[in-house]
């Protein structure tokens, strides 16, 4: 039943992409685009909730694919929980594109594509076969692709969307052999013929190694995340947050439904893949993350962090399942979809925050910013908020799957084998590391961008945004901080999925005595947002009060100290790149190869001096680089097969024919 | 009545920090000057400071937005939480399931997230060098404090600190190597975190040499006389987490009696006082460390640390 609900306002969404395409993207049907959006994608993620709550399945087949199967389509607690995220992020960041979207310069160049996607992605988390599955991810990726070239006049952009369509065929097609090997001998497409398929744990193995192309290319697993900080900063400021903080969770969502659903049991050494895998893309996405100027890319770096975390927590649970461990199985499960959630919020946030900036100033570079805080009053908050999260500090919502991913370390040890003692405290470590670079490059991101003074006359005019993206803005914060304070209740939320996945549920968090969370038992660990927030807010309130009462409250404005040299030019101010400076001296020899070379004018000389650094992508630079180079020379010498006469074609095709023969003889 | 009794040693515990702070910093200040056979400014001299900084105009900026006005007193407000819920004299604290080391740790992070922020609220440059340093040093010093946390989470079985207390003053806790690297790296990570020789120098005037303090420059009056209660309370808490996870003696159990709370008092009393003296006696006899040896001495915690809970894992198996 609930699957009609969910399945009419997808509908609603490529029925109102036709209509933007039959209006011609003219610019006075954004308004309405966007509302209908807004107002559809708000139906999705209301239905999403009521089968994330009921923890019941409901499906249904649509006669329409291919011929003999029909759409299977299939709505359980975990697509549920899905829908949640595509639909809650749908609707706030259409809501923002009321107000962004007047900004458009070619309207036309988004508006047709951009409700299809969103109806794609919530066909990809109900798709029940793998051709409906496949189909509607590669719409979606092609149709993010568009929009990805919305602005394809830019240089830059242009060679994003080229690198983003190669990485997305090159995913897709690893998808699809996967499910070539889930269905096996048999042939059944329906993921419920697939569920119930043995396999030998060589096909289980190489159906793990195809997820981990398909779907971690498309969510940015390092090392195949080289495409995302490319085109999620070139797309408008809301499908950059819709690519971030809704894309990639689809993508998570295709890794879970085919690991843990569909393949059945797992090993601890695919556990240990995936671990180890995780942990690299947390602390080389962050790293990454903090060496970048252009707000916009910082974020998209940063969302590759964040999957990582993800996937350190799916990593976890799967570690727990092969070993029978149920309640650890479901507190990693749940620190992972939990921080799924949390990284919709704040993710789509801080670009929606980003492209206010751009907006207000036109600069994505943070090298032009600076005291907006002063100009963009209402703006600073919400980013401030959605900084304090992405951060993982109390009593903020990233926090709460952080601190339940250590938890699920923390029990760790019971497990057996070697592999797994061995990199899961490594893997926390990294965990530990990256959590502590993400407040660093959070720092620097607010910092440089809404503190100091103004760096250009672009920033120094700088306005506050219109009220629609303000709302959407302020929407997502209030999330995060009721996340935060209260994760209790997202806790019993996920536990129908996790449930249905694992087998097992974290205990009911909301009958614990003052709304704490205990993961395994009060004596063990508890955390408590709530109270925390309640002392913090309650000591600072009291001690302001009372020092204004008891003690003084006059100030006065004068110059700064700055040790009685200040100076009025804003370029003595620190800069993004000297920021990050002392952290590049910390990792960048090692994982940048950075270089900094120093050009000081002879003593006499007033010329300027200079300071050149060079940061290098080595996972480009070793593992692209070559298959580029590769291609290259491949496609060079078979240039020369282009220009054959007819003869030797035929002749070609008459000794290919032959060969295939003898093959098939030899092989028989 | 327990749980009157819970409230009254969390209430207890709360003023306790706040009033021994700042006697805490005079006595370090006091033995290095006695060190160095200076005279030395009094015991409660710090007390004096702050009275005298609370009652004095505050003089800001043009620019400072009210996110340098608010950072004090969230700071202030974050570290005193996170100092409360360290057992002092007594593992019974009320609220100390509301956070554990990890979540104390985190608390700690956010006050510092803030505060580096403020540093650059005003465009200086030495606020954006105190900033980018104190970030730098963070970087490494929280995930050192994390790889500990687990060593003694999974020795003691709880991330709980009270819990923890309790489990050291138990005969199960024994010596065991990873204890041992841990408080080699717990101190290490005490040392950075509160800006100590070698890592920073909290007396220090001379510019380019400071972290903390050249992030803290444009404050004054009321707001910096939080910032210097928190840097006190701070220190207070990382004595009172190495007291109580590592010398536990005397700390007065769960619901003792009003002997056994005095008797606690005394000891922490005893504990502190021993702890401000070693500072003040590692302080002057060793030089501040250019800040990019930094990262390698705690690297060097991190390492330990690491090691500690790699070693917990692989004993567990048996």
């Amino acid at each position: 039943m609930l699957i009609e609900f969910a399945l009419i306002p997808v509908a609603g969404l490529l029925a109102v992409s036709l209509a933007a395409i039959l209006a011609g993207g003219r610019p006075s049907i954004s308004a309405p685009v966007y509302g209908a959006s807004a107002i559809l994608c708000a139906l999705v993620a209301i239905t999403g909730l009521a089968a994330m709550l009921g923890g019941g399945v409901s499906t249904t087949v649509l006669p329409v694919g291919l011929p003999w199967l029909g759409a299977h389509f299939r709505l359980d607690a975990l697509a549920g929980f899905f829908l949640v995220v595509v639909g809650l992020g749908g609707a706030v960041a259409s809501l923002y594109a009321i107000g962004y979207g007047r900004h458009e310069r070619e309207p036309w160049r988004v508006l047709p594509f951009y409700s299809a996607f969103l109806g794609a992605m919530s066909l990809v988390v109900l798709a029940d076969d793998a051709f409906s599955f496949l189909v509607s991810w590669e719409v979606m990726s092609l149709l993010s692709w568009a929009l990805v070239l919305a602005h394809h006049r830019e240089n830059e952009n242009r060679r994003a969307g080229y690198v983003y369509l190669m990485m997305a065929g090159f995913g897709t097609m690893a998808l699809l052999l996967a499910f070539g090997l889930l269905s096996g001998g048999s042939g059944g497409y329906a993921f419920d013929a697939m569920r119930e398929t043995a396999r030998t744990p060589a096909i289980a193995a190489a159906i793990l190694a195809l997820v981990l192309i398909g779907a971690g290319s498309k969510a940015g697993l390092v090392p195949l995340h080289v495409w995302l900080p490319l085109a999620h900063p070139a797309a408008p400021s809301h499908v950059s947050a819709l690519m971030s903080g809704v894309m990639t969770k689809v993508a998570i969502y295709g890794f879970i439904r085919i690991v843990f659903d569909l393949v059945g049991l797992p090993s601890w050494w695919a556990a240990m893949v995936v671990l180890v895998l995780g942990g690299a893309t947390a602390a080389l996405g962050v790293l990454y993350a903090l060496m970048q100027h252009d707000l916009k890319r910082l974020l998209a770096y940063h969302t590759v962090e964040n999957i990582g975390i993800i996937f350190i927590g799916l990593g976890l649970a799967l570690a727990f399942q092969s070993n029978h461990q149920t309640a650890g199985a479901a507190l990693a499960f749940t620190a992972a979809l939990f921080h799924v959630f949390n990284h919709s919020l704040f993710k789509s946030l801080l670009f929606f925050g980003s492209g206010a900036v751009l907006t207000a100033t036109g600069e994505r570079d943070m090298e032009h910013l600076g005291g907006l805080i002063h100009r963009m009053p209402a703006t600073s908050i919400a980013f401030l908020i959605g900084c304090v999260a992405i951060s993982a500090l109390p009593p903020l919502n990233g926090f709460v799957s952080e601190w339940l991913t250590f938890q699920a370390i923390l029990i760790s040890p019971e497990l057996p084998q070697w592999g797994l003692k061995l990199s899961i405290p490594t893997v926390g470590a990294l965990l530990a590391l990256s959590a502590a670079l993400a407040a660093a490059c959070f720092v620097k991101a607010y910092g440089i961008t809404f503190l100091g003074r103004p760096r250009s006359k672009a920033a120094e005019r700088a306005a506050e945004v219109d009220r629609f993206a303000l709302s959407a803005m302020f929407i997502l914060a209030g999330l995060c901080v009721l996340a935060g304070i209260f994760p209790g209740f997202v806790i019993d939320a996920l536990a129908p999925a996790v449930a249905s996945l694992v087998g097992g549920q974290m205990p009911t968090q909301t009958a614990v005595p003052w709304l704490s969370i205990v993961p395994i038992a009060e004596s063990r660990s508890s955390y408590n947002g709530l109270l925390v927030f309640i002392f913090i807010a309650a000591s600072a309130t009291i001690a302001a009060l009372a020092i204004h009462r008891l003690a003084s409250r006059a100030f006065r404005r004068s110059d700064p100290w700055d040790c009685g040299f200040p100076s009025a030019d804003p370029a003595t101010q620190y800069t993004a790149g000297s920021f990050a400076q002392p952290i590049r001296r910390v990792f960048g020899t090692l994982v940048f190869a950075a270089r900094e070379k120093v050009e000081m004018p002879p003593p006499g000389d007033t010329g300027p001096a200079r300071l050149h650094v060079t940061l290098r992508d080595l996972i480009w630079d070793w593992l692209y680089q070559p298959v580029a180079i590769g291609v290259t020379v491949a496609a060079t010498r078979l240039n020369a097969l282009q220009f054959l006469t007819i003869r030797r074609y035929l002749a070609l095709v008459f000794a290919t024919l032959v060969l295939l023969l003898m093959v098939l003889a030899l092989w028989s | 009545m327990e749980l009157i009794a819970d409230l009254a040693v969390q209430g207890v515990q709360m003023a306790l920090v706040l009033l021994l702070a700042p006697l805490l910093t005079g006595l370090v200040r006091k033995v290095k000057a006695r060190l160095t056979r200076r005279q030395g400014p009094s015991l409660i001299q710090p007390y004096r400071d702050l009275l005298r900084l609370l009652k004095k105009e505050a003089v800001l900026a043009h620019n400072a937005s009210w996110l340098f006005r608010v950072t004090p007193y969230l700071v202030f407000a974050a570290t005193w939480v996170a100092a409360a819920l360290v057992p002092t004299f007594a593992t019974g604290l009320h609220f100390s399931w509301s956070a554990d080391l990890i979540a104390i740790t985190a608390l700690l992070a956010s006050a510092r997230f803030f505060l580096a922020l403020a540093g650059m609220d005003v465009g200086t440059s030495f606020g954006g060098i105190g900033s980018s340093r104190e970030v730098m040093i963070a970087s490494l010093a929280e995930p050192a404090m994390i790889m500990i946390t687990f060593t003694i989470a999974l020795i003691a079985g709880s991330s709980q600190l009270s819990t923890i207390a309790a489990f050291m003053l138990s005969p199960e806790a024994g010596l065991s190597v990873s204890l041992g690297l841990a408080l080699i790296a717990l101190v290490i990570v005490a040392i950075a975190e509160n800006a100590r020789i070698p890592v920073d120098n909290p007396a220090t005037h001379l510019e380019l040499t400071m972290v903390h303090e050249a992030m803290v420059l444009e404050y004054s009056s009321r707001h910096l006389a939080m910032i210097e209660f928190a840097a006190s309370l701070k220190l207070l808490l990382y004595l009172s987490l190495i007291a109580c996870i590592f010398v536990p003696w005397g700390l007065a159990g769960h619901g003792a009696g009003l002997g056994a709370y005095a008797f606690g008092i005394v000891t922490y009393l005893a504990k502190l006082a021993i702890g401000g003296v070693l500072i003040a006696v590692f302080e002057t006899s060793i030089a501040k460390m250019r800040v990019f040896r930094v990262p390698e001495f705690l690297g060097g915690a991190f390492m330990l640390g690491l090691l500690a809970s790699l070693l917990l894992f692989v004993v567990q198996s048996q």
